[in-house]
């Protein structure tokens, strides 16, 4: 019988950045998938990042995971999104070569250490007094843990739809995992439906380029990963098209053949990932809508047309991705399907991610009611890291919503739990301004090496950056200026007679740092990138510091503990709804608390009369 | 949990004063007190025992545990208001097993943790305890009902669809969002911040409605203020002869003016001091009138106000028993004229309690504040362009969270220590 300390069960985004962070961590680390050539498959969109997701790849990458580098390394083509707009609200995002891509990422596991990958199906858990120990194989082998991550996206109950054809699986040619799915149901852990669509594959030589509007990346890419400064490979346009009143025309008449509308679907699907059967009958009033067509590899003529997934029978789906401008001719080389899958609710997990009532398994990834790679990636590499630290005894690392985009995630997952698949967005983030993408490092990359999970180059390069960002700092800092001074460079600022310092100034829109740099040479010691973000920094410092006050009364409640066990359905004068909902989330702070959906301010109070109250009578 | 009893009302020399019991063990104590209870919620007259002794004949009134203020059994002892009499009644609650005398705010934090009542409520009922007069109550009776967590919903929910619009243009940046959505946005913030501002504005009226309001009665030394106070209040409170100067104080007299809690500030005589004590006086009077709600002026006949009379405030002809004056002429001797100024000055103040809000503590006023900076921060960040739309959002949030504030829904913690802190014994 083999021994890890960590198991780690799926090779999609969750689990590849589980098994790479627990092996980081120095825990013996077991992956085990049904196909080794599988593992970091893009099973949707071929693009990493955008918008709140970018932060997660990045704080991922902060960490030392695995997804920023790998998408680095089959980016082809690089956009930031926002870049208009200020930098907490910029978003790298990237359009990715899947084979690069699953190239990539298995490089990444099979050079990292205390590694092993072991192809089979996990088929039932091993259970030692209540705690799981391992898992069994179909071939009946048996491997024990300390602790076993679960990561086995949409497989639960997996149905997918193609018009009014239904075949059980979790992914298109992944044949289901039958025999888990069931020992899970059979826990009896609180379960909901979601669905979710993609749409047809195009070949993209059957697609008329020369009459479509084309998307091409930006002139200065932005990487992942903090390591990185350009792509490593050829970088390609994505095109754009549109869809038309035929085609709405062709869905329209059809609708009662697709799988959503023909009632075939119970499971709720996501407002802002619309099928296209969706949006022309939410939005009736619109005569077009945009369709992005994303190339998904280099030396793959396969294209992701962005924005018109579906449920239709394959016949209508052919009929209306014709009537779309420059896609006469296409050929459709994969049918668009809708799946709905069975999620564990959230809120039975711990903020670790592992399961409230079953000790030693953890939940990672769709499994718990998410969507998308880096969704998925960043809680892989929580339970991953989580997982190790059990393993050895530690105290487990809970991830705050002061720090990162990663806490914002988890704590909204376990107290909150979803009503349709989670996604990350920059407004989920009431820290926004702190949050950002360019100070994911900044972060989180010191608390990755204190935990032991970033590696000694890593740690190196960022402790020079950090040195280089004091060093800028106490010069911007140092380097004063009179109001007159200032105007003298062309900065407006109110002659008060105050000395304010280049830092101070750099916070004033329309200030650049070349402004300063004229003014007080010295400045021009400061290299260009440190003085950008040191730049965006100073944009939001007033703000920041306004926060604060904020931010000391969420670590107050949050170090009101709710200690395991708390009877919250014993609460007196609660609503029967809110009880329960607190029941299920178990909230473990009073600021957790403070987030469950529907909470009322008396509901709030009387939590914490009675933790006053516990603690009277533990003192007295 | 333990049962505790206390003096419900005020204490002092009263007609009825009010003993109230909280626990399981409350019926029971008043049982062994009463020798029988009255069904729950009907009131009954009980003698009260001690031994052999009759304590006092009182209304017994009990609640059961589900259906009472603090949620757990209830029972109150409507006794005669003599201070000996109360206190051998807590005397004899205190002598009896598992009984203990309240602490503060103890009642309602028992109310608090079964549920009785939001944190909203809790205060509205601060407030009602401490209600003396009919215009209080009702302003107290809607702070209960919810009134002000309607209208902060509202102005909430105007504010959330401003930020929702502004977050659609950030997290969506790559989709379809091409409607402008500034006009709205700034169509929306402008009218909340109106509705705030309108609100700051009624929050002094209800704060005096809270309070209570202040008229001060000012003139000359002898104008014959005191006595004029003395017959507004129809008690001897300020010394009064014929002394010039006499009132070397402000003497405060709260009274209930046509449902309204008015305290009138007799000051000392308007003059050149004679000696510093009355010169302090005088300072001091002065002080307190320009910080008063409502000015008279009590003047004999060839009298120029001191201070400048400004708005509603009244000018009297004093002493009108010796020798008519023109307009409103009062003799606080023969009580000539007063009714007429009762009637002007709860006409006055009656106007401005109508202007008050649902806003009443200090508390709404720094929320108030706060949501207004917010949004003005918020509108001028809109109105610089997209390039700022996250500084703007920022500004929006700041300004819901500072309603929410208002509400009770965060910061609890600080929340419960002010509430806690602001309640005496038995409330």
């Amino acid at each position: 019988m083999k021994h890890f300390d960590v198991i780690v069960v799926g090779g999609g985004h969750a689990g590849t950045e589980a098994a790479h962070a627990a092996a980081r961590m120095g825990a013996r680390t077991a992956l085990v998938t049904l196909r080794a050539a599988a593992i970091g498959v893009m099973s949707c969109n071929p693009a990493i990042g955008g918008l709140g997701k970018g932060h997660l790849v990045r704080e991922i990458d902060a960490l030392d995971g695995v997804m920023g580098q790998a998408a680095d390394r089959a980016g082809i083509q690089f956009r930031l999104l926002n870049r208009k707009k200020g930098p907490a609200v910029q978003g790298p995002r990237a359009q990715a070569d899947r084979t690069l891509y699953c190239r990539a990422v298995q490089a990444m596991l099979s050079a990292q250490p205390n590694l092993t990958i072991i192809e089979g199906e996990a088929t039932d858990f091993i259970v030692n007094a209540g705690r799981i120990g391992g898992v069994i194989l179909g071939d009946g082998a048996q491997i024990t843990a300390e602790a076993v991550i679960l990561t086995s996206g949409t497989f639960l109950r997996g149905l997918i739809h193609i018009g009014d054809r239904r075949s059980e699986g979790g992914r298109m040619g992944d044949r289901p995992s039958v025999p888990l799915a069931k020992r899970i149901e059979a826990m009896g852990l609180p379960l909901g439906r979601l669905k979710t669509g993609t749409p047809p594959r195009l070949d993209g030589r059957t697609i008329n380029w020369d009459i479509l509007e084309s998307q091409p990346g930006d002139d200065d890419p932005v990487m992942f990963s903090f390591v990185n400064s350009a792509p490593f490979v050829r970088q390609v346009s994505c095109g754009i098209t549109h869809t038309n009143e035929r085609t709405h025309d062709i869905i329209r008449e059809n609708l009662s053949r697709s799988a959503m509308y023909g009632g075939y679907i119970e499971g709720v699907g996501p407002r802002y990932c619309p099928s296209i059967e969706d949006k022309i009958v939410r939005f009736a009033d619109k005569t077009s809508h945009q369709v992005f067509l994303e190339p998904e590899g280099l030396d793959d003529p396969t294209v992701y047309p962005n924005g018109i997934s579906t449920s239709l029978p394959e016949d209508v789906q052919a009929d209306y991705v014709r009537s779309i401008r420059g896609l006469e001719n296409v050929r459709i080389l994969q049918p668009g399907y809708a799946i709905e899958y069975d999620f564990v609710d959230p809120r039975a997990l711990r903020p670790t991610l592992e399961l409230r009532d079953r000790p030693g398994l953890y939940l990672a990834g769709q499994i718990n009611g998410t969507t998308g790679y880096e969704e998925a990636g960043a809680q892989g590499l929580v339970a991953g890291v989580n997982a190790a630290l059990s393993a050895r005894g530690a105290e487990p690392v809970i991830f705050s919503r002061r720090t990162s985009y990663i806490g914002v995630m988890i704590d909204d997952l376990v107290t909150r739990g979803v009503s349709e698949p989670y996604r990350m967005f920059t407004s989920r983030a009431e820290f926004r301004l702190s949050l950002r993408a360019d100070n994911a490092d900044q972060r989180l990359t010191g608390i990755g090496r204190a935990l032991g999970c970033v590696s000694d180059q890593r740690a190196d390069l960022f402790a020079q950056k950090m040195s280089a960002l004091e060093a800028g700092r106490s010069l911007l800092d140092s380097a004063q200026f009179t109001p007159k001074e200032a105007m003298a460079r062309g900065i407006r600022v109110n002659q008060d007679g105050m000395r304010r310092s280049a830092f101070a100034l750099l916070s004033f829109p329309d200030v650049r740092f070349a402004q300063l740099r004229d003014a007080a040479p010295e400045l021009a010691a400061i290299a260009p990138e440190i003085a950008e973000q040191l730049a965006r920094d100073a944009l939001y410092a007033n703000y920041i510091e306004r926060q604060n006050d904020e931010a000391q009364a969420i670590e107050r409640d949050e170090n009101w503990a709710i200690p395991d066990g708390f009877d919250f359905a014993a609460l007196q004068g609660l609503s029967n709804e809110l009880r329960g909902k607190l029941a299920r989330s178990q909230p473990q702070t009073l600021a957790q608390a403070g987030r469950v959906d529907g909470i009322t301010p008396a509901a709030l109070t009387l939590i914490l009369a009675k933790l006053r109250q516990q603690q009277r009578a533990r003192s007295a | 949990m333990d049962t505790i009893f206390a003096l419900a009302s005020a204490r002092g020399k009263a007609g009825v004063s009010v003993i109230r019991l909280s626990g399981s063990g409350a019926w029971a104590a008043v049982r062994s007190l009463a020798g029988s209870l009255p069904e729950p919620r009907v009131a009954g007259l009980r003698k009260l025992w001690l031994a052999d002794d009759v304590l006092d004949e009182a209304v017994v009134i009990c609640f059961a545990a589900g259906a009472s203020f603090t949620g757990e059994e209830v029972a109150e002892l409507h006794v005669h208001g003599a201070v000996a009499t109360v206190s051998a009644v807590l005397r004899a609650l205190g002598a009896l097993p598992g009984l203990r005398l309240a602490e503060p705010g103890e009642f309602t934090r028992r109310a608090l943790e079964q549920g009785r009542l939001d944190l909203a409520q809790v205060e509205g009922l601060a407030d009602l305890i401490e209600a003396e007069t009919e215009a209080q109550r009702k302003q107290a009776l809607r702070v209960l009902s919810g009134a002000l967590g309607r209208v902060v919903d509202g102005w909430r929910a105007d504010l959330v669809r401003a930020a929702a619009l502004l977050e659609a243009t950030i997290d969506f940046a790559d989709e379809d969002v091409p409607v402008d959505v500034v006009p709205e946005v700034l169509a929306l913030i402008d009218g909340v911040a109106t509705s705030l501002r309108d609100e700051m504005r009624r929050l002094g009226a209800a704060e005096r409605v809270r309070e209570g309001f202040e008229v001060a009665i000012l003139g000359r030394p002898n104008a014959g203020k005191s006595t004029l106070l003395n017959a507004l209040a129809g008690r001897e409170a300020a010394i009064t002869s014929d002394i010039a100067g006499t009132t070397r104080d402000v003497i405060e007299v709260r009274m209930d003016l046509g449902g309204l809690a008015v305290t009138v500030l007799d000051t000392a005589g308007l003059r050149e001091a004679q000696d510093m004590i009355e010169g302090i006086g005088i300072a001091r009077a002065l002080d307190r009138a320009r910080a008063a709600d409502l000015r008279v002026f009590l003047l004999d006949d060839e009298d120029v106000p001191l201070i400048a009379p400004e708005g509603d405030d009244l000018i009297v002809q004093g002493k009108a028993d010796l020798g008519g004056g023109v307009g409103l002429a009062v003799s606080g001797k023969t009580g000539e004229g007063i009714d007429r100024l009762v009637a002007e000055i709860t006409r006055i103040l009656s106007a401005r309690a109508a202007g008050a809000g649902v806003m009443t503590r200090e508390r709404h006023r720094f929320a108030l504040t706060r949501a207004v900076e917010a949004m003005e921060s918020a509108r001028s960040e809109v109105l610089k362009g997209a390039d700022r739309v996250e500084l703007a959002a920022e500004g929006l949030r700041s300004a819901i969270r500072a309603l929410e504030m208002l509400v009770g829904r965060v910061d609890v913690e600080h929340l419960l220590d002010e509430i806690f802190a602001s309640f005496c014994i038995g409330k």
